[in-house]
């Protein structure tokens, strides 16, 4: 059984190398049940690099990724089979793509978009499928009565609330966010802030954002870390981190932001 | 060893037998054997020019010539019909290459080459039926990818075949489609059973017949071995359900075939008849009667104005 203090997500010694060049280098961590852990950097730093290695989307260079699955306990998901690690990215884990097109299907109804998780799962009831539809729908604040429109009809923030409950119809326990509030504008990014903080708290999600954005990053995550070069410069908690930044780039990031 | 056959215009071989190169139908029947091997496995195979275009029935036609022999009779049906100009011309196109006995009958067939239907009469373990499909992948609708595809084939990814038909039952209430509708097959690949219309699903189910499925253009083979396992994928509250009529046939009164609509006039009359002409005609044969038949007297029973009209 899966003990509440055991890491839900280890990561060793992780390297990704582009040929000489390096994407990222030597990072390690672990993340636990619930835990938000939000990555900074300026873009280059290797952040989308990192996560995509993390999250079974390309194979690093070396080191290791051990994810606490529900049944067989802890695997490198690199050496599970394709097919199981597909399964574990489409049942277990979520991501949350920058842009909402990347994450879904523009072709097919909102309703649909959410049900298709499901049904890949093996759910074969209309009405049940529906209802959990319009039951995420309602959760991500979409109205019920747009459940069959396409997403293409849907403004910008909706479609990215909308592959946020597409993606936690599951009950997935680890969600990757690619900067998922890039391209909104400020009043749109809030809504969907909070709306994140909340799902995040009711359903003990673990999280791992990458953004550029330190007030995303201040809103969210528990713990963060600080990538330069690929590198990870500094990591704590978050409040730490960003009321008492010790390394030099961290300090400029910090002072970046405008002050009121 | 070529066989060839003799063009009855100046006693000279003009073709290999069946058209078809010997080492093409070797390719071809190597595709085969490892198509019906794994049912519902779609199998690419070095697809050849045919002399007519892409559409009308290449993939079925290099099926065809590859299983048929000397011995053989076949029977070619576009829409059930054996007389419209997609079956006359492959039919004469083996008549010629191949000298091979041609038939308008199911029963005397022992290769059947269809468009788009089953016949209505219940096939044989020693007949083939050859299908030309258009579009073999199942799964072209939502995901373009051919990589991918492969991939959730392998893998039995088959969530998105769903996603299909929510979406039908979303937009339309119910399951709106109505041909190339997609089946499970032994449990384990799920298959476009080509352009038939859904009428015909359960017909594949059990059948004693050999099935084969060429697709020319995209250069796909696969087969439904004899009594194989098909079953029409569905919802548990919606469940796969065929096209039903209320009227009859016209010409032979059938309440159980798959019916045509054609429109009679441009006064709004119209009437259904069989699809598949050889069933409608053997029915005829055998002394049935539609209301707008011309051996029905004008003012017969339950007469309609489109009957009369219809009557010749």
């Amino acid at each position: 059984m899966t003990k509440m203090n055991d890491p839900l997500l280890r990561v060793d010694n992780l390297t990704m190398m582009y040929g000489d060049r390096i994407g990222c280098k030597g990072v390690s961590f672990e993340l636990r049940p619930g835990e938000v852990l939000g990555i900074v950097g300026e873009s280059g730093s290797g952040k989308s690099t990192l996560l995509r290695s993390i999250s079974a989307q390309q194979e690093p260079t070396k080191g290791r990724v051990e994810y606490q699955t529900r049944i067989d306990g802890t695997r490198d998901v690199y050496e599970m089979s394709e097919a199981q690690r597909r399964l574990l990215m489409r049942t277990d884990w979520a991501f949350v793509h920058q842009n909402p097109r990347d994450g879904l299907r523009m072709n097919v109804s909102a309703g649909a978009n959410i049900g298709e998780r499901l049904m890949a799962v093996g759910d074969r009831h209309y009405g049940n499928i529906r209802s959990s539809a319009d039951n995420w729908l309602g959760k991500v604040e979409i109205a019920s009565e747009r459940l069959d429109d396409l997403p293409s009809t849907f403004s910008g923030g909706m479609q990215q609330r909308l592959q946020i409950a597409r993606n936690l119809v599951t009950s997935p326990r680890l969600v990757f966010m690619d900067e998922p509030t890039g391209g909104l504008d400020v009043s749109v990014q809030a809504r969907l802030l909070d709306l994140l903080r909340g799902l995040v708290h009711d359903l003990n999600l673990a999280v791992i954002i990458v953004t550029h954005d330190l007030a995303v990053a201040r809103l969210l995550s528990h713990r963060l870390m600080v990538m330069q070069q690929g590198k990870v410069i500094e990591s704590g908690l978050t409040d730490q981190v960003l009321d008492d930044p010790q390394h030099a780039y961290t300090q400029l990031l910090v002072s970046s932001i405008l002050q009121n | 060893m070529e066989q060839t056959v003799n063009n009855p215009a100046d006693n000279t071989s003009a073709y290999n037998f069946a058209y078809l190169d010997e080492q093409t139908k070797r390719m071809i029947r190597r595709t085969l054997l490892k198509a019906v091997a794994i049912p519902g496995y779609q199998v690419p195979f070095a697809g050849r020019e045919m002399p007519m275009p892409y559409g009308w029935g290449t993939g079925g036609v290099q099926v065809t010539a590859a299983v048929i022999g000397p011995k053989d009779t076949l029977k070619v049906i576009d829409q059930g019909a054996d007389d419209t100009t997609n079956a006359v011309s492959i039919r004469q196109f083996f008549a010629k290459t191949a000298n091979v006995a041609t038939t308008e009958k199911t029963a005397e067939a022992s290769i059947i080459q269809t468009r788009h239907r089953i016949p209505e009469k219940e096939l044989r373990e020693d007949q083939v039926l050859v299908y030309q499909v258009p579009i073999p992948e199942p799964l072209r609708f939502l995901e373009p990818r051919e990589t991918e595809t492969r991939k959730m084939h392998a893998l039995e990814e088959y969530g998105l075949m769903h996603v299909k038909l929510y979406e039908d039952i979303a937009r339309h209430g119910h399951i709106a489609t109505t041909y190339a509708y997609p089946v499970m097959v032994d449990d384990r690949y799920v298959m476009d059973p080509s352009p038939t219309p859904k009428f015909d699903n359960p017909k594949m189910h059990n059948m004693a017949a050999l099935q084969l499925f060429g697709a020319g253009r995209e250069k796909r083979i696969y087969a439904l071995p004899p009594y194989t396992k098909v079953k029409s994928l569905d919802f548990e509250d919606h469940p796969f359900e065929v096209q039903s009529w209320d009227d009859e046939c016209g010409m032979c009164g059938a309440r159980d075939s798959y019916l045509d609509e054609v429109i009679l006039d441009d006064k709004g009359n119209r009437m259904f008849v069989c699809s598949d002409t050889d069933y409608c005609s053997e029915r005829q044969d055998a002394g049935h009667r539609g209301q707008q038949h011309h051996d029905q007297p004008l003012g017969g029973p339950k007469s309609s104005p489109s009957s009369e009209k219809a009557a010749e």
